[in-house]
């Protein structure tokens, strides 16, 4: 086998314990409050923290992505389309980076 | 005529993932696509980028993982870093885990569990009641090939896009995050508390002197163990809050 596949083989493996496994081994509702807050909130957290700054570092040009970074926002608040919120976010790269260039 | 009834729902579940998963394919393609690039660079040819893709469903992820093929290291190098960067689905897994009810069949903890991404993720626990795995399912029928499609079309085809619109495909993923994160986050003060802590916080980290070091990776789960906990202590959820309330007011 070609050791690029034997790298691609050791990281699914690792990557699909790291999922795994607490889905089969919590089988049960938690009863802690602060458990069950704990992880209420952990989706929002984490998305939060991968968004920024790497929005911003993500393009060739800063300002764009800042552009990016508000304008998503604007329109998650006003209507949370997944489609939506990426498609203005890429325009918007695409224009700023355009402009100023 | 019961059992009519549950292939209809099932099915009415399946197309609603499939749904859903739209947006989700497309944002994939375009990520994947740049993925794409950085597995060319290194080396890989299409099918096996493709199959890394089908396999690891992980952008962070697959990314280190083909860094570390460039870099040539050691195997055991590979699986700390891969447990590192992808330690937030440990997370999320354990998230997930609350809105599976005890009387769905084990295997689809298996299944589902290859299939635990920021983005399906986001959706499924966005949905009020118990997960219902043909949901997930759907969505997972469409996004998945996307993304091992887009990996081995980014490996193929990736030199022939300008590096303008390669930049404007980058931000598709944060899009979508920023469309899961920020319509709870109007609904409840507790989850903008979240975002907006989690945002300053990323920020600060990333900018100051020492902690810059930490890898992105590293920092993602700190401050999302930390930040987490800090809100739970703060806002409790209450018993009778059913788990994405949010989205139903």
């Amino acid at each position: 086998m070609k050791r690029e596949m034997i790298y691609v083989f050791v990281a699914f493996a690792v990557i699909y314990a790291v999922r795994v496994l607490p889905l089969t081994l919590i089988r049960r509702p938690i009863r802690s409050r602060f458990l069950r807050s704990f992880l209420y909130y952990v989706p929002y957290v984490t998305l939060a923290v991968m968004t920024f700054p790497a929005i911003v570092e993500a393009t060739a040009v800063p300002a764009a992505g800042i552009a990016a970074l508000l304008a998503g926002i604007a329109v998650a608040l006003w209507k949370g389309n997944l489609v939506a919120v990426s498609g203005v976010c890429c325009a918007v790269v695409f224009a700023v980076e355009w402009l100023l260039r | 005529m019961k059992t009519v009834v549950v292939r209809k729902n099932r099915r009415a579940a399946f197309l609603n993932g499939m749904h859903d998963g739209i947006p989700i394919a497309l944002g994939y393609f375009a990520v994947s696509f740049s993925l794409g690039i950085a597995a060319r660079n290194v080396g890989l040819r299409p099918m096996e980028g493709f199959l890394a893709s089908a396999l690891c469903n992980a952008s962070a992820g697959e990314y280190a993982l083909f860094t570390l093929i460039g870099a040539r290291a050691a195997y055991w190098e590979l699986a700390l870093v891969t447990l590192i960067t992808n330690a937030r689905y440990f997370l999320m897994s354990c998230s997930l885990s609350q809105k599976m009810s005890p009387d769905m069949p084990f295997y689809h903890r298996l299944l589902i569990g290859n299939y635990v991404t920021d983005e399906f993720f986001g959706i499924s626990v966005s949905r009020p009641g118990p997960l219902k795995p043909a949901y997930y399912y759907g969505a997972v029928a469409i996004a998945a090939p996307a993304w091992a499609l887009g990996t081995a079309l980014g490996i193929r085809l990736g030199l022939l896009l300008g590096p303008r619109v390669v930049s404007a495909l980058s931000v598709a993923l944060y899009g979508m995050f920023l469309a899961i994160i920020i319509p709870p986050a109007k609904k409840q003060r507790a989850i903008a508390c979240c975002v907006l802590a989690g945002f300053f916080c990323s920020w600060l980290f990333g900018a100051l002197p020492l902690l810059a070091a930490m890898s992105a990776g590293t920092r993602t789960i700190l401050l999302t163990v930390g930040l987490s906990a800090a809100a739970a202590l703060l806002f409790p959820r209450k018993e009778t809050e059913e788990e994405g309330s949010a989205d139903e007011a």
